[in-house]
């Protein structure tokens, strides 16, 4: 449920914050979507989109964090297969 | 006593903007119509001799095919209701592996079509007949009352002489054969989603819509030996494949890293919960043939434009009939289906 | 596509998937509760990547099956009347009410319009004044703030002609049920990702200790599922019940105020029945008193409340994540996309849905 993708913001328009909509480029389709609720959000932002109106901001350094989790996983492993080895 | 009467019979004056239904009725105002839009464009011997029927020399063994042409809207990136149903013609004789020749195509037009969009979907269905080297060789025009044809409703039909030397067809698919694909998947559908206007999106997206006789004739003048052809039309990719392994009685498997998507079809498939396997095409068909003649087969048809994206998809195998498997690059294998109903954007 | 791509790596899966395995030691049953997470693991194979001590039981994540068939059927009441404009999303056309369904109504002429968004209605309020425009809100509290808004605007534009049919509801409240039930086997959680971008995730601390369950709040790519599992996995082998956040760059734990705070003016917390389960207390959403004149069934009439009839369908059982869809006798037999029993098979987030189309018929034959 809840299909919500992420997209980059190419342009906004309008002042009233509960107004605010912007251009979305989500991978070469643009839409216009609801800024209502992501008042922060600015050009060259992502934000995660359903149903037409922006719910959060993407967090770029959190996005990362899966992947130095990753890194951190291999290490142990390769720190298990050393120990097995000896 | 000179009386001063008024013209009010309902007999357009030249240059009307819409159509309206005294067009279709076969007196002058449909000669008129057919002499300022159709026939500079669909002209040719048969047409012109104006008969009821063409009188046209083909000898068998011949292909003959049929089909409705009904999109909105009736103009979108790409093409348009005439394109489809000139192409849509070809592509079929040309998965029976015959040369299409000649076409009808009768119209049923809707009162308050503008003139001017019916001039442009005719011009494009002449120029796409030339491109296809096919002749449309006769047709019928009426018209119907607002509200009862969405714009335009085209039926044709098609004849073509059949080169194969042996039966195009989904029983002759073999375990092992390789299926290959012409090019990337889900335009034609998403481009016409697209145009839709309530969904505003703003996207580059153009119809695949284009005839596929030249690069299936070099196959088959090749000596490629061609076990089946199917064009992916409404129900995409995954209609296709489930169908021929249907009728064949075998089971297909199938690389998802192998089936070209377009980035911005991929974006707008995610947009509105599609699945681009199953969405339309106009312009792309899959070939069967034994394992030995996949490489000349890429080669062949990657020296044509529409098919120069061809690669190899995936083959059959022997299984439960129907049944076509399809690897995720994850490792994980789902059943590939054909579109249930009608296809609809989903939020969940 | 950015933030998506990087999140089907096929190699960094394999990863997440051998630290789980390396992780166990006996078994344990995780429930994922959205329907988006359902479609993700079935459609990638997820679940055969893991190792056999965990199995992933899916939950009452598809908001689209859960509505009441009194809601179907006030919905195609209302899409038959000639002077409206029903408006929905996509996913409800297809759900079947009593007798029928909207698809059906569009078919015998009724004027129903798919929206991509709710705002979509309301322009379509503008642009037929003389007209009752109805729009159908459905969905968890993902989609709440965007129909909330829907309303906000109406409101602040003074539209006389457009009202909402609303039938929300809540993922906490489910879960509680879920594992209050006596025969609830479930150790573990993914909640839904997207509901707590809106909620955040305090109301899940109450949970996890009353219950002692740990609950990992889960995006939807294969490795958010995948590191989803291996967080809860991890805490359930050192006995912990906490919370954990594993999809920090869409979810802060005070999740998205503006839309929060659109979502109290607007909405009030209902009593809700989910259909195929029964009524779960303060489950749902409603119309609060300031917009009760664009409650859809103040204008025509309230829902009843329907006792629907009992067939061989289970979709109450899975989606309460008791059986699977492979456990129904029915299932891709007498159950299929084309004839469903049940609305978790109808709607595509159902599991049944899932597991046709991913697994399906390969299935139904394995049972034969």
């Amino acid at each position: 449920m809840c299909l919500a993708i992420p997209g980059l913001i190419l342009s906004t328009a309008g002042d009233d914050p509960l107004m605010r909509t912007a251009r979305v480029d989500f991978g070469g389709v643009v839409k216009e979507i609801n800024l209502a609720y992501t008042p922060e959000a600015r050009i060259g932002d992502y934000v995660l989109v359903h149903v037409g109106f922006a719910l959060t901001v993407i967090d770029a350094a959190e996005a990362e964090k899966v992947f130095e989790h990753l890194e951190r996983i291999g290490e142990i492993e390769a720190e298990l297969r050393s120990e097995a080895a000896q | 006593m000179p009386v001063d009467f008024t013209l009010t019979c309902p007999v357009p004056l030249a240059g009307d903007e819409t159509i309206k239904v005294a067009h279709g009725g076969g007196g002058r105002a449909s000669e008129r119509l057919l002499d300022t839009i159709f026939r500079p464009v669909f002209d040719g011997p048969e047409l012109e001799a104006r008969h009821d029927g063409a009188a046209l020399d083909i000898a068998g063994p011949v292909a003959f095919t049929t089909d409705g042409y009904v999109v909105r809207p009736l103009e979108f990136p790409g093409g348009n209701i005439g394109t489809l149903a000139i192409n849509g013609t070809v592509n079929d004789l040309a998965m029976c592996g015959a040369r299409p020749r000649f076409i009808s195509a009768a119209f049923i037009l809707e009162e308050g079509l503008e003139t001017a969009l019916l001039a442009r979907i005719v011009t494009a269905m002449g120029n796409a007949a030339r491109a296809a080297d096919v002749r449309i060789v006769t047709g019928d025009l009426k018209v119907v009352d607002r509200g009862k044809a969405d714009g335009m409703f085209i039926t044709t039909s098609g004849v073509g002489t059949i080169v194969a030397k042996a039966p195009i067809e989904p029983r002759r698919t073999a375990i092992g054969d390789a299926i290959v694909l012409s090019g990337d998947i889900g335009r034609h559908g998403m481009a016409v989603m697209a145009a839709r206007e309530n969904l505003g999106f703003e996207t580059a997206i153009e119809s695949d819509c284009a005839p596929l006789a030249e690069p299936v004739l070099a196959l088959i003048a090749a000596g490629i030996e061609v076990h089946c052809l199917r064009d992916l039309t409404r129900g995409g990719l995954a209609s296709a494949l489930v169908e021929v392994a249907t009728t064949a009685k075998l089971a297909a498997t199938l690389e998802e890293s192998q089936v070209p998507v377009q980035d911005n079809v991929a974006a707008a498939c995610e947009i509105l919960g599609l699945d681009p396997f199953q969405v339309a095409n106009e312009g792309r068909f899959v070939a069967y043939v034994p394992e030995r003649d996949l490489e000349r087969t890429l080669d062949i048809l990657r020296h044509h434009t529409v098919s120069r994206e061809a690669r190899r998809i995936g083959t059959v195998v022997a299984g439960r009939a129907g049944r076509v498997a399809c690897r995720n690059p994850m490792g994980g294998s789902r059943v590939i289906d054909m579109l249930s109903g009608e296809q609809l954007p989903r939020i969940c | 596509m950015k933030y998506r791509e990087e999140y089907r790596d096929p190699a960094a899966a394999r990863r997440f998937a051998d630290a789980i395995a390396r992780t166990v030691t006996r078994p344990w049953n995780i429930m994922e509760v959205c329907g988006g997470q359902t479609h993700a693991i079935v459609r990638y194979g997820l679940d055969q990547l893991l190792p056999p001590e965990v199995t992933l039981i899916h939950g009452p994540g598809c908001p689209v099956c859960v509505t009441p068939v009194g809601y179907i059927d006030k919905a195609i009441e209302i899409a038959g009347r000639t002077d409206s404009i029903f408006c929905s999303f996509g996913d409800m056309l297809r759900v079947p009410g009593s007798e029928t369904d909207l698809l059906a109504v569009r078919a015998r002429g009724g004027d129903v319009r798919v929206v991509y968004s709710p705002l979509d209605a309301v322009e379509i309020a503008r642009a037929n004044p003389d007209r009752e425009v109805v729009f159908f809100a459905v969905g968890f509290e993902t989609t709440a703030p965007a129909n909330a808004m829907a309303a906000w605007r109406a409101k602040r534009e003074g539209l006389t002609n457009f009202s909402l049919l609303v039938s929300h509801v809540l993922v906490p409240p489910a879960m509680s049920a879920i594992l209050d039930s006596p025969t609830s086997r479930i150790n573990g959680f993914l909640a839904a990702g997207h509901v707590c971008t809106v909620m955040g995730y305090e109301e899940y601390f109450p949970l996890a200790a009353r219950y002692h369950v740990p609950i990992v709040v889960t995006g939807f790519e294969p490795l958010d599922i995948l590191e989803g599992v291996y967080l809860c996995v991890r805490q359930l082998e050192a006995g912990e019940a906490e919370v954990e956040n594993q999809y920090a760059r869409s979810v802060k734990r005070e999740g998205n105020r503006p839309a929060q705070d659109v979502m109290r003016e607007v909405f009030r917390v209902v009593r809700r029945q989910w259909r195929g389960i029964g009524e779960i207390p303060e489950s749902g959403l409603g119309l609060s008193d300031a917009y009760r004149a664009f409650d859809a069934e103040e204008r025509f009439g309230s829902v009843a409340a329907k006792v629907e009839v009992v067939s061989e369908c289970i979709s109450g059982e899975v989606l309460r994540g008791n059986r699977k869809p492979t456990d129904c006798p029915a299932f891709g037999k007498r159950c299929t996309p084309e004839r469903p029993l049940g609305v978790t098979m109808v709607s595509s987030e159902g599991a049944c849905a899932a597991y046709y189309k991913y697994r399906g018929a390969e299935l139904a034959a394995a049972a034969e």
